[in-house]
């Protein structure tokens, strides 16, 4: 069936709440509204005001209460009406949900998954336009996953609501209704913790994973003449599936991280790290990185263009790198 | 009430004092890790709420009501490894004092953020009303978390929700060296109640008779489907904020005025005028929580230390290998 990327993560949420009546979606207007983007429209009728619930402003409240709920057996997905409000809940979940299976001796699990709107390229501005995920996969105790695709959206949101532990599901609002694509009408989910191999290639390899898997793809195919790229979407972030992208970069030679997120502190900089200690005998070149510029997300097309990554950044990227 | 309630009750405060009168010594010798958070004064507002609760009722105690742990019925002897660090804790030495909960006894462990915990009982109490469940949640706090959004933010969703839920702020007068009028500008937490759409209750945290009363009606409440109560219990810590705190920041004058309201002394008075059999029960009561606390410090001390590699453990119910390929 064809769908969107938002109706996938829609049919995720849906079909989990049929499938077991422990699940329930809590976040600002996610209920009658049907959500600021319409990620949960109709989930209410169907599922129920008790399980469906719309939320005081309250993000700290939001993920709180969904460590309540996680404790006795719900399951809980938690939204953030737009990621840059998961700053709110911070302490929730840094300080309440990673550690909580840690300090109760593995007690318990903390089967809680908070997802939201991340990304810009919509001239969101400051305050709808962040990328925080480097924030979270500094924290043991969560995994983190951000889909590329619809059918990563809807099968990474199953399983995220499928596992026992903390996920932030980190969704792209670019491209909610950018993407259409055919996914399978029968069940399926995407396991967390591994990376998707986009496009096999022999000289250099992109790794990436989000929005810019998009503008990656296209670059790969407009070069292909000039240089055969290999695309990893990481789909996971933590933890990272560190056997591909080291298996990758092992016959290339050359790898290239990109992300939206900014440069400094990126997720770009831990996967350069580990690349440069562990297949060091195997670079042809440096491990490069492209971010988005160290800097807040501005709003005028013009200043946001400048700062975020782009195909024309991403092309330029590999040129260099394909040079060594 | 019963002589043998009125006999338990008295257990429970002596058996508090104990527990925590021998880890002041033990942290003074050194035996001890980590801060020591005492409650020592406290004692009625544990017992008081703790003691009519059922088995699958929950609570969320704050760092300094280690009585509520034992009243819910967390086990002396694993309580007090918790407090050594050791494997037999509840965080199998993963984190100190309060910080690991007793889950099957229903005992919810805290994190140093005060007040974190009121979100997540609130949260809980929420599944208790949809799935219609008999039971309530209990959110202990002090008054120096009262400051904090996640107590808003809490009582907000539970007012809205009329919830099961109690709050109960153990106003001692001081968060560390703040006191109240520094803290907040209302006379009482209680009268925060209003702002919510829920009743409030101030009592006499040091009179077990006033926070039973206060909080049976409580809890009668939340099971009856009326919704939250913010009670706050107005009462006093004899130790600083930790052990290593002396609190200059009190006069000598105030702390010997809360001390001629000592709880315990105070039920001593009610066993006495009840024409009980006091010097026996006191006689009684002591050996029976020396034996409990000796047990407790004798079973934390054979209790292994973790391994440094079980540092690892815990942290994913669902581990992941992304280096296998």
């Amino acid at each position: 069936m064809l769908v969107t990327y938002i109706e996938a993560i829609r049919q995720a949420m849906d079909e989990e709440m049929e499938r077991d009546g422990n699940v329930l979606l809590m976040g600002e207007d996610v209920g009658v509204l049907g959500g600021a983007f319409k990620a949960s429209v109709g989930l209410q009728e169907k599922h129920g005001p008790d399980r469906v619930v719309d939320m005081p402003i309250s993000e700290s409240l939001i993920v709180g209460a969904g460590i309540g709920l996680a404790v006795q057996g719900m399951r809980p997905i938690l939204e953030m009406q737009f990621i840059d409000f998961i700053s709110c809940g911070f302490d929730q979940i840094v300080n309440t949900a990673a550690t909580l299976r840690y300090r109760h001796g593995g007690q318990t699990a903390c089967p809680i998954v908070i997802r939201g709107p991340s990304g810009g390229g919509v001239h969101g501005g400051l305050y709808h336009s962040q990328n925080p995920e480097a924030w979270f996969c500094h924290v043991p105790g969560l995994k983190v996953v951000a889909p590329a695709t619809a059918y990563d959206a809807k099968g990474l949101l199953k399983a995220a609501i499928r596992d026992d532990d903390p996920v932030i599901y980190f969704e792209h609002k670019f491209l909610y209704r950018r993407i259409k694509e055919e996914i399978p009408a029968e069940e399926f989910v995407v396991p967390i913790g591994k990376a998707a191999l986009r496009k096999e290639g022999r000289d250099l390899t992109v790794i990436t994973y989000g929005s810019p898997v998009h503008a990656v793809m296209k670059a790969a195919r407009d070069m292909a003449a000039e240089v055969d790229i290999e695309v990893i979407d990481l789909r996971t972030l933590l933890p990272i599936d560190w056997a591909t992208v080291k298996g990758s970069v092992r016959k290339t030679g050359k790898a290239l991280i990109v992300h939206e997120a900014r440069l400094t502190g990126g997720i770009g900089g831990e996967v350069a790290a580990r690349i440069a200690q562990e297949c060091f005998e195997d670079l042809d070149g440096p491990v490069m990185r492209l971010g988005s510029r160290d800097v807040h997300t501005p709003f005028a097309p013009s200043m946001e263009e400048y700062v975020l990554p782009n195909q024309e950044k991403i092309t330029e990227a590999i040129r260099k790198l394909a040079a060594y | 009430m019963t002589e043998q309630k009125d006999r338990e009750l008295y257990r429970w405060l002596r058996l508090i004092r104990e527990f925590e009168s021998r880890i002041s010594t033990l942290d003074k010798q050194g035996k001890l890790m980590g801060g020591v958070y005492s409650g020592k004064g406290q004692e009625a507002v544990t017992v008081g709420f703790c003691h009519d609760l059922r088995w699958d009722d929950w609570i969320f105690p704050l760092h300094r009501d280690l009585g509520a742990f034992l009243v819910k019925g967390a086990d002396p002897k694993r309580l007090m490894a918790q407090i050594f660090g050791k494997r037999d804790g509840f965080a199998k030495g993963k984190d100190s004092y309060l910080h690991g909960g007793d889950l099957a006894n229903g005992i919810f462990g805290g994190t140093s953020m005060l007040g974190a915990t009121l979100p997540v009982a609130a949260g809980m109490a929420y599944k208790f009303k949809i799935r219609k469940e008999d039971r309530v949640a209990i959110a202990f706090f002090g008054e120096g978390a009262s400051s904090r959004g996640d107590a808003h933010e809490a009582m907000n969703f539970a007012g809205v929700h009329r919830l099961p839920v109690i709050f109960v702020c153990e106003n001692n007068f001081y968060a560390y060296s703040t006191p109240n009028e520094l803290q907040f500008g209302v006379d009482n937490v209680a009268d925060r109640a209003a702002g919510y759409g829920f009743k409030g209750e101030v009592v006499n945290g040091n009179d077990l008779h006033s926070v039973m009363k206060t909080a049976q009606r409580a809890i009668e409440r939340a099971r009856k489907g009326d919704g939250p109560t913010l009670v706050e219990c107005k009462t006093y810590r004899y130790h600083g904020h930790s052990e290593h705190d002396r609190a200059d920041y009190r006069s000598e004058e105030e702390v010997i005025t809360w001390e001629s309201r000592d709880p315990i002394f105070l039920w001593e008075i009610y066993l006495e005028k009840r024409k009980y059999d006091i010097a026996a029960i006191k006689k009684e009561t002591s050996e029976e929580v020396t034996r409990i606390v000796e047990e407790a410090v004798a079973f934390a001390d054979a209790s292994p230390s973790p391994d440094g590699p079980e540092a690892m453990g815990d942290l994913y119910a669902m581990p992941i290998d992304t280096e296998a390929p």
